[in-house]
């Protein structure tokens, strides 16, 4: 989504354009890095252990367009008083910046599962980790690719 | 938003070059009847699945925008689509299936959003909707929604040839700095893959969509023009006669195919 | 005002885990994006969704820019008692948005 030059546009305004486009060409946009992930993960989690399991991410391996795909979050829990899951937190390696989505819930969820759609801007991992009612931390990971699409809006301007 | 689409650009221009190199020897023909198919068939798991579920497809959040305005009052005659047109569950089925239609007072096929303007500036006195921005995309999604699961049926009207056939000549010539034509691609090569999309059949079955690239609804002639960026051809602006004729030839080449709208494409 | 489209089951056991569904419009701009320009557009999200079961907070999430435009979240909640569900959502430029549903629990 751009603003167009429009043709009572002078000509700095054209140059500052061109510089800017230019800039673009030759200069990675700002991402998120996996060590930025792990700081963000180890913004919810502190210091404790996290455990691959109980957590799945359902995504679809490869996608077609990186502005909306369908991500769902189920942790395997009874979601008794005494057993539940209390947050779901989902991160991205490679996107602006890696947190996705943090939710709150409790035994009244009945499922610990969640569903959204979520932009990612390259062919990356996104991890999701869960903190149980006895204060433990899961995880699980996934690749997803996104496909180069031919069909782009504006892909010359 | 994906940063490798600038830096993989020149090897694609040569992919649909190549590929355009391989369409000129094959003779252009018509896709067989039984054979065409949706691009919803093209489609992933989750996407269907977006568009299936009402409360899961956005392009519903429109539909529901250009129902409050069906029954909104408009303009100097102070009067809202519903006071003429009534339940426009009834009133508007089919509609959306059989535009672009024959303006007798125009001299000239519109397509249903003009339809919807000429209403608004006629009937309503009011201001007409601006095309392609939310409200005219709204009032359109509401209206073909209404014909969902009707075949496509283009009227029989002797005064639409010309201009069909002018669509179909359009949709057939190699234009742009590329030299493609339209049928290069959606009639010789469907089902193959465009870099990392598959090349659809472009039948309009469930315009306005909701595309995940634009991240909004857009209308047919957005989708026309965003093929024509991709072609390196000029673009007409939105409403033009040659949109509208083209939109008249790719209704008549998808005629009893059933209406989606609101469509949902990536 | 922006659209919202909610799906709760109009009835259910008690007891019964339902699935809820919620979907409204909004663009979700990102903050991370600029004009042709050189111009950053501001983000302007929604950050918040609460909902409500009878008055009592059952489900909560924030959402960051990495969420798509038009927000689509579902979750879950065992159906207690018949009532009202409520939804609000909050975000950037003072955003603010609610809807209810009824649900009949038997």
């Amino acid at each position: 989504m751009g603003e167009r030059l429009t043709g009572r546009s002078n000509r700095r305004q054209f140059l500052a354009a061109a510089g800017g486009a230019a800039l673009a060409l030759t200069v990675r946009p700002a991402s998120a890095t996996p060590a930025a992930m792990t700081l963000a993960i180890r913004k919810v989690a502190g210091e404790s252990e996290i455990k691959p399991g109980k957590v799945k991410i359902d995504m679809p391996p490869l996608v077609e367009n990186g502005n909306a795909v369908t991500m769902t979050v189920s942790v395997d829990s009874p979601m008794t008083a005494a057993d539940h899951v209390k947050s779901i937190h989902v991160f991205t390696e490679r996107n602006p910046q890696p947190n996705v989505i943090d939710v709150s819930l409790g035994p009244r969820a009945g499922r610990a599962s969640i569903t959204t759609r979520i932009r990612l801007a390259d062919t990356q991992k996104i991890t999701a980790i869960a903190q149980l009612s006895d204060g433990s931390f899961w995880s699980d990971s996934i690749e997803v690719i996104i496909t180069l699409g031919a069909c782009l809006e504006d892909n010359l301007i | 938003m994906n940063p490798r689409a600038l830096r993989l650009r020149p090897a694609l221009i040569l992919a649909i070059a190549s590929a355009a190199a391989f369409a000129v020897a094959l003779a252009r023909a018509e896709i067989p009847l039984e054979q065409r198919r949706s691009s919803y068939a093209d489609m992933s798991r989750d996407n269907k699945a977006m568009q299936d579920d009402d409360t899961s497809n956005p392009g519903m959040l429109s539909v529901l925008d250009g129902e409050a305005l069906w029954s909104e009052k408009a303009g100097a005659a102070n009067r809202a689509c519903a006071d003429c047109h009534g339940d426009a569950k009834s009133g508007m089925k089919g509609v959306a299936a059989r535009h672009p239609a024959f303006d007798a007072r125009l001299g000239r096929p519109v397509n249903l959003d003009q339809r919807i303007n000429i209403c608004r500036s006629e009937r309503q006195q009011a201001a007409p909707f601006a095309l392609e921005s939310k409200d005219m995309l709204a009032m359109s999604a509401f209206v073909a929604h209404q014909s969902r699961g009707e075949p496509i049926a283009p009227p029989d009207d002797p005064r639409l040839a010309p201009h069909r056939e002018a669509g179909r000549a359009q949709y057939n010539a190699r234009q742009g700095q590329l030299n493609l034509s339209c049928g290069q691609c959606h009639d010789d090569n469907w089902g193959k893959s465009l870099a990392g999309n598959t090349v659809p059949q472009a039948h309009p079955t469930g315009y306005p969509i909701y595309r995940l690239e634009w991240q909004s609804l857009g209308s047919l002639q957005r989708r026309l023009r965003n093929c024509m960026i991709g072609m390196r051809a000029e673009t007409y602006p939105y409403g033009a006669l040659e949109y509208v004729n083209m939109e008249l030839y790719l209704m008549w080449r998808a005629r009893g195919m059933k209406l989606e709208t609101p469509g949902v494409r990536p | 005002m922006a659209r919202t489209l909610i799906n709760v089951p109009a009835k259910a056991k008690r007891g019964e885990i339902i699935a809820i569904k919620t979907l409204i419009s909004h663009t979700m701009e990102t903050g991370f994006r600029h004009t042709n320009l050189g111009v950053r557009i501001p983000r302007d999200i929604i950050d918040t969704l609460i909902c409500t079961y009878n008055g009592e907070e059952i489900f909560r999430t924030r959402l960051h820019p990495a969420i798509a435009a038009n927000p689509f979240v579902t979750f879950h909640t065992v159906a207690t008692e018949s009532g009202t569900i409520g939804f609000r959502w909050t975000g950037d430029k003072g955003f603010s948005a609610t809807a209810s549903a009824k649900i009949t629990v038997e």
